[in-house]
């Protein structure tokens, strides 16, 4: 291992431990604002893989997220132990993206947005047509955990934050691998990719797989969380917009962006949710008008610009 | 035929109601630099498409080192050996000149590590001359460097047949004879070579066979000099610029 992969795993382990720590001294408020940007940066680390790293624009967040939800929600209700019911929720989102890879990843540019914005859309109405099994629209209780109200705040803190630090470090691994290297060849010129050996369809259904795996385990955690949820609430298309917003506002294609989008994008909601409740959606669109004007490759571009202008001057 | 490498058997690729390549029969044997000439349009990019999977075969087959590659995909025909360059140059643009020569050489030239990869993709570099440009975004070479890269790239893939779609076009007489030279030392490596050029003096000086192709079909094949004074080939030239190609590949 060469000393800058070191450094890197160094920095991780600090990096997660204090975050493991820090929010506890700040009660039950602050734990759940921590579970929020933890869970987003879940969100928005994973859409990094197929959006960042391979370009594919991909809307399908949500799907993944609720069905995560749902999978991990029913599997509580027939009582299967809860981490199993995670688990399963992150597979089973990640076998959906598999198959629904060989349909829609030929596909490129908006024509694969929009494929992948309608799978949320579909997933919702089987929802809302198997209530027998998923309580249809009327939603679906979930058992709640033999803990006391602050208990489960660090424990839903906590697990949200694990599930990061796992998707985080595939980020770390994918990122400097040979997967990562041909995610980037695709992402350049995916023609000239192909003709140099790189299997693309592979490739880009790996990335796609990593895009919902970590998602669902996401949405099974969320459903446990909330103890209750309903299809309009898990395949909300925000659930697909924001991580998407975060990763541009942090870095397109970058380690950290993600998650200083997600904590940025979330402090300013916080911000904006309780003076302007009205202008939310407002705030939102204009966000992504400036960075789409103004910062195309996110914030941590400027901070490393700013770097390279320190280290020179 | 004994030694055979590449064998095309009635060939065809349309596009809509158009055969840019009609039923093309021939076969390239080991070690062989066959020269692929024909007016603008003819289909000698295409029939590099098809071969390499980019535009699969409407109709025939094509046999590589005895296996039917007809139906394969690109990567997979460029793993079993067989590299082309781009007519208009493809590199990964806000790459290096290294990182661009290093996707080759992990991807298909068999490079069991990254570090592998890259030692392999610099021996290439400093074989098409570009070492000293390893590190500079892709996007910043001029255009003879850029089809260098071309080169450098489809080496790295340690080729079994190397097709180069006129790496020589646009570059100045200099640059030209720069590109002969390397074209030559590949040949002299044991590399197969398929040259597609509209340049008569780089045809002649490396080829040992010719082919031609006009509206997509094979009209002649044979030794440089008596393919080129064939009435068939003339004919096909006249009435385009074979005037003007014989004049610019002299000056
Ligand atoms: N992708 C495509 N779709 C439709 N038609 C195509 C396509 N590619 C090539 N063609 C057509 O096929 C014919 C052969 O084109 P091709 O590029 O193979 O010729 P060429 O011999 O390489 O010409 P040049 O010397 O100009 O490079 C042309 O009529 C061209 O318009
Ligand atoms: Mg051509």
């Amino acid at each position: 291992m060469t000393r800058n992969v070191i450094t890197t795993w160094i920095a991780f382990a600090v990096g997660i431990a204090l975050c493991a720590v820090l929010p506890i001294f700040g009660g039950n408020y602050t734990l759940r604002l921590a579970t929020t940007v933890a869970m987003y940066a879940v969100l928005a680390q994973s859409w990094n893989f197929i959006g960042g790293l391979a370009a594919y624009p991909s809307f399908a967040t949500a799907a993944f997220f609720g069905l995560g939800a749902y999978i991990s929600a029913v599997l509580q209700t027939k009582g299967v132990p809860l981490y199993w019911t995670w688990v399963l929720g992150g597979l089973g989102a990640a076998l959906f993206a598999a198959f629904l890879g060989g349909a829609i990843l030929h596909l490129r540019g908006h024509y694969f947005a929009i494929a992948s914005l309608v799978v949320a859309e579909v997933l919702r109405e089987l929802i809302n047509t198997t209530p027998d099994l998923t309580g249809g629209g009327m939603g679906l209780n979930v058992p709640a955990l033999k803990m006391s109200v602050g208990e489960q705040a660090q424990f839903f803190y906590h697990a949200m934050l694990a599930l990061f630090a796992i998707s985080l470090a595939t980020a770390i691994f994918v990122h400097r691998g040979k997967s990562g290297f041909a995610l980037q060849c695709i992402k350049q010129n995916e023609d000239a990719a192909s003709i140099l050996g790189v299997n693309a369809y592979a490739y880009k259904s790996l990335a796609f797989v990593l895009s919902a795996v970590f998602v669902g385990a996401a949405g099974g955690m969320y459903a446990t969380w909330t103890r209750y949820i309903d299809p309009t609430d898990v395949f909300d298309v925000l659930l697909s917009v924001k991580p998407l917003v975060m990763v541009l506002l942090g870095g397109v294609g970058t380690l950290l962006g993600p998650v200083v989008g997600a904590f940025i994008l979330l402090a300013l909601e916080e911000v904006v949710w309780r003076n302007f409740l009205t202008m939310h959606a407002a705030a939102l669109g204009v966000i992504i008008v400036a960075l789409v004007l103004y910062l195309p490759n996110g914030l941590m571009s400027l901070v490393r610009e700013i770097a390279r202008r320190r280290g020179r001057a | 035929m004994r030694g055979a490498l590449l064998e095309l058997e009635g060939v065809e690729r349309r596009f809509g109601g158009l055969k840019a390549v009609d039923g093309v029969t021939v076969s390239i044997a080991r070690g062989e630099i066959i020269g692929l000439i024909g007016p603008n349009g003819a289909g000698k990019t295409t029939l590099i498409n098809t071969i390499t999977g980019v535009h699969p075969a409407t109709a025939g087959r094509i046999v590589f080192e005895g296996r039917d590659i007809t139906r394969l995909k690109p990567h997979v025909i460029a793993g079993l050996g067989l590299a082309r360059t781009f007519q208009i140059v493809q590199p990964f643009p806000a790459m290096t000149v290294l990182e661009n020569v290093t996707a080759g050489a992990l991807f298909a030239g068999g490079a069991p590590t990254m570090k592998a990869a890259q030692e392999a993709a610099m021996e290439r570099l400093e074989f098409t001359g570009l070492a000293a440009h390893a590190s500079k975004p892709a996007s910043t070479l001029t255009l003879a460097q850029r089809k260098r890269l071309e080169l450098a790239k489809s080496l790295a893939m340690k080729p079994r047949l190397l097709m180069l779609d006129e790496v020589n076009a646009g570059l100045n007489s200099s640059e030209v004879d720069d590109a002969l030279d390397i074209i030559r030392r590949i040949a002299a490596s044991g590399v197969t070579i398929l040259v597609v050029e509209h340049l008569m003096k780089v045809v002649l000086s490396v080829s040992q066979r010719i082919i031609v192709l006009h509206h997509g079909q094979l009209i002649a094949e044979g030794e440089p000099k008596a393919v080129l004074s064939s009435p068939a080939v003339i004919e096909a030239y006249l009435g385009s610029r074979y005037a003007d190609r014989i004049a610019g590949g002299a000056g």
